[in-house]
């Protein structure tokens, strides 16, 4: 049963040659953001424990997350995890029964984009 | 050429009976992280940038210390299911399970080192 007629099908169209559209990029974008941050929840949480720890430890820590490489790290976390919130946000409204037309997906993922971008911004001037 | 695909074999066979569950959770856990995603990245960049004893003293402070540990439980657990919904879709048999559980201890170890280090400085 498991092998019948295994790989004698029509497939569907390659991710390469497939047309990116709003929809499908900002949906893999939001799993990509997804991973990235918990990946870069180690950054948040050795710096944690570095304080916690010892002076010297938290120089080393801090040094490396307030240096150009670990700001850039931090601000691309920061907008990673505020459009993981907003696309997380567009399935909610989507689960709920609300804008579930192509066009205003197509607007909710330039939004998020936006929005995204506007957040990181605001963040990065107030604190 | 035949068209008889994975999905038509498997129907007829029953749901895996988890999914509406798995569904409801990521619904909870996405709400959430309106509220928390904004109170994290705003006190760790507020936090950020002191010397270590403004560290300390900012984490000592209830509020602080509660909320910075609340929404480390939430977003991790959150960021857990959905990387392993990505696994799910992407990595099979024993490989599939092997880094399910992987990244289940990895967030696990996470959330226990990060509230130790907060418990440790607040109190």
């Amino acid at each position: 049963m498991a092998d019948v007629n295994r790989g004698n099908r029509p497939l569907s169209p390659h991710l390469q040659i497939y047309r990116p559209q709003w929809t499908s990029i900002s949906s893999i974008m939001v799993r990509i953001t997804g991973i990235g941050c918990l990946l870069a929840s180690v950054l948040v949480v050795a710096w944690l424990l570095a304080a916690a720890s010892s002076e010297a430890a938290f120089a080393v820590v801090d040094g490396f997350l307030r240096s150009v490489l670990g700001t850039l790290i931090l601000t691309a976390a920061t907008w990673g995890i505020f459009y993981h919130m907003l696309g997380r946000l567009r399935h909610v409204l989507w689960d709920f029964g609300y804008l579930v037309r192509v066009e205003v997906s197509e607007d909710m993922a330039k939004g998020m984009f936006i929005l995204a971008t506007l957040l990181t911004i605001f963040v990065l001037v107030v604190t | 050429m035949r068209y008889l695909t994975d999905r038509k074999r498997a129907s007829g066979l029953g749901s895996g009976r988890e999914g509406t569950h798995h569904h409801w959770q990521m619904m909870v856990s996405s709400i959430l992280l309106v509220p928390l995603v904004p109170i994290l990245v705003m006190l760790f960049g507020g936090a950020l940038g002191g010397t270590h004893e403004e560290v300390l003293a900012y984490f000592s402070r209830p509020i602080p210390a509660i909320l910075m540990g609340l929404s480390l439980i939430v977003i991790v657990v959150h960021l857990m299911r959905e990387t392993h919904a990505a696994i799910e879709d992407y990595v099979h048999g024993t490989a599939g399970k092997l880094t399910l559980i992987a990244t289940t201890a990895f967030s696990y170890t996470i959330i226990a080192a990060g509230l130790f280090a907060i418990a440790r400085i607040a109190l």
